[in-house]
């Protein structure tokens, strides 16, 4: 458990983190969303006690991370790929960190079990690709067992077998009743990963709901159909209060009317369908969205920061 | 490389008090210093520097001077002799010292380490007691085989001196701890400055740039700083005899050890200050 109370961080003339209020819930993979430079890494080092906050709080189970007496034992994090000395062996890396909160030795075997690593353990850490090193940086994490994870843009790197791998790994560290936090900037990752999001945006938070939510909220579906008598239908729908505006290769895409009311309308008058299909909204569009309403509302109203929160995130 | 999930192996908290977590932190230290190859390369160089350059200018001594004067005979010091390798050697320290700090900055590897130990002034205790035990074996024992190897060869001209005669044990392991603290200071250095380059350039600054600049000072001024000076406060502890100027050897070492010590100091307040 993850709790953040109007957390900022201001560096030398820039304010990184304004105000951010969360929870990070055990049980779930949450994700961590928002354009580079919006403040993600920033947050998680102020998480992790790295870099002390400007004002606010954060806390880990409880409390503040630099009070932990073995955090390895409670959260593990990921947070750069490229973290270690280029000439260490990836066992010593691990054993080094292990022995620094009186881990047993079999925990360094176990995680590179894990992830995967075991016959490369003794190279030198330098000739690692960036898939490798991201696989590293996870065993470091999970070396103490933690029921807190924190990764910081996990599958930069991975190849597409990797992306699936870390995808599955997340969800049954969740599923086992971690808490998974997950930053990313990638959306179409993200949607595939994370039960809920929170989202931000220069430092601010735009969102915290569940990924559902965010996407029903702030991005809007639509109803593509193909039809020879694609004039009769579109009179009808329009008479029905729906939109229809033309699509792709005489594809019409019509909104403000769902999918089965548009079937069962042509069943009534006879008319031909080719194509009734229910085009999703994507968290691509949710987030560019909520990036906008966020520019609109910093250009219009500086003061009182109301975060646009997305129903009840309890 | 495919992975499989964890299972929980309920690795729970121990209560660790400060002992604990101070032992813990030594063994990870030691496994941190000892895995990499730059170790190993700058304690090499330190070894075969203290100890080849030693025997080297013994050498050279007995070759130009078979058999030497009588006024040669009474200023020739074969302690410091075999011992002139520190001078080279010394470097070597300082750049493993800078290195084992600034290496974890270049590549980040700090915040890893961070998070696993937010106790940061005790992690920092951890890394300078692991360090300074590396480079005192290794510099007592570099200084100890270069003043026999060096009285060795001395001693085909009957020049040689002896471990036991007056100043001559001090002023060997002297020469280990010396090296010992440079190692110190340079370590406080590569923590305050974050900087690989730029802790090495401040360390050879304070130990062989700034003996030079202060020589463009008055003599009288001379007498007063230059036994002050980092190196030559230091050094005092390897020569046999005190020298006109300088601290004798013991305040010698305190003002050298302070000078490391508050560098450290400063570290380790500035890590617990500052963000990663």
């Amino acid at each position: 458990m993850i709790q953040a109370r109007k957390l900022s961080k201001r560096y030398v003339g820039k304010l990184a983190v304004d105000g951010l209020t969360f929870d990070v819930k055990p049980g779930r993979v949450t994700g961590f969303l928002g354009p580079n430079g919006a403040g993600k890494s920033t947050t998680l080092r102020l998480v992790l006690g790295l870099d002390a906050p400007s004002s606010g709080t954060v806390t880990v189970n409880g409390g503040s991370y630099s009070t932990l007496r073995e955090p390895l034992r409670q959260v593990g994090a990921l947070l750069d790929a490229g973290a270690f000395h280029p000439s260490r062996s990836a066992y010593n890396h691990l054993l080094g960190l292990a022995q620094s909160n009186g881990l047993p030795k079999d925990r360094v075997d176990a995680v590179l079990e894990l992830v995967g690593m075991s016959s490369v353990a003794h190279q030198r850490m330098g000739v690692f690709s960036l898939g490798m090193s991201q696989r590293i940086g996870i065993a470091a994490a999970l070396l103490g067992d933690p029921g807190t994870l924190l990764f910081d843009e996990p599958v930069n790197g991975l190849d597409p077998e990797g992306i699936v791998w870390f995808r599955k790994l997340a969800r049954s560290l969740a599923a086992e009743g971690r808490t998974v936090f997950v930053s990313s900037h990638l959306m179409t990752e993200m949607a595939l990963t994370a039960d809920h999001l929170i989202v931000i945006g220069q430092g601010r938070l735009l969102a915290d709901a569940p990924l559902a939510q965010v996407i029903g909220a702030n991005a809007h579906g639509y109803v593509r159909v193909r039809s020879p008598q694609l004039a009769t239908l579109t009179r009808l729908l329009t008479a029905k209060g729906a939109t229809v505006t033309p699509g792709l290769d005489g594809a019409a895409d019509i909104s403000g009317i769902d999918c089965e009311a548009i079937g069962e309308l042509c069943a009534a008058q006879g008319i031909v369908l080719h194509e009734l299909s229910l085009q999703k909204a994507s968290l691509e569009e949710a987030f560019m969205d909520l990036t906008e309403t966020a520019v609109d509302y910093r250009s219009t109203a500086n003061e009182s920061a109301t975060p646009v929160t997305l129903g009840d995130p309890k | 490389m495919t992975g499989t999930t964890p299972t929980a192996t309920g690795l729970s908290s121990r209560d660790r008090g400060g002992w604990s977590l101070l032992s813990d932190l030594l063994r990870s230290e030691w496994t941190k210093l000892r895995s990499v190859p730059s170790t190993y390369w700058t304690l090499l160089v330190a070894a075969v520097a203290t100890i080849g350059l030693g025997a080297l200018f013994c050498a050279i001594y007995v070759s130009r001077y078979g058999k030497p004067p009588p006024f040669h005979r009474v200023v020739f010091n074969p302690t410091s002799y075999s011992l002139s390798g520190i001078m080279l050697a010394q470097l070597a320290i300082a750049v493993l010292g800078v290195l084992v700090i600034t290496n974890e900055y270049s590549s980040g590897l700090i915040r890893t380490t961070l998070t696993a130990v937010p106790q940061r002034r005790t992690l920092f205790a951890a890394k300078a007691l692991v360090f300074t035990a590396t480079t005192l074996v290794v510099g007592v024992a570099s200084s100890f085989a270069a003043f026999f190897l060096g009285q060795a060869v001395l001693s085909g001209h009957h020049l040689e001196t002896t471990i036991g005669s007056p100043g001559v044990f001090r002023a060997v392991v002297g020469a280990g701890l010396y090296l010992a603290v440079l190692g110190l200071l340079s370590l406080g250095f590569g923590a305050l400055l974050r900087s690989t380059a730029g802790a090495i350039a401040a360390v050879v600054g304070l130990v062989l740039v700034l003996p030079g600049i202060a020589a463009a000072l008055p003599t009288s001024w001379q007498n007063t700083v230059d036994k002050y000076l980092p190196s030559n406060a230091g050094q005092a502890i390897f020569h046999v005899q005190t020298q006109a100027h300088m601290l004798s050897p013991w305040a010698g070492f305190a003002v050298f050890y302070a000078y490391a010590a508050v560098a450290l100091i400063g570290a380790g307040y500035l890590l617990h200050r500052r963000d990663a």
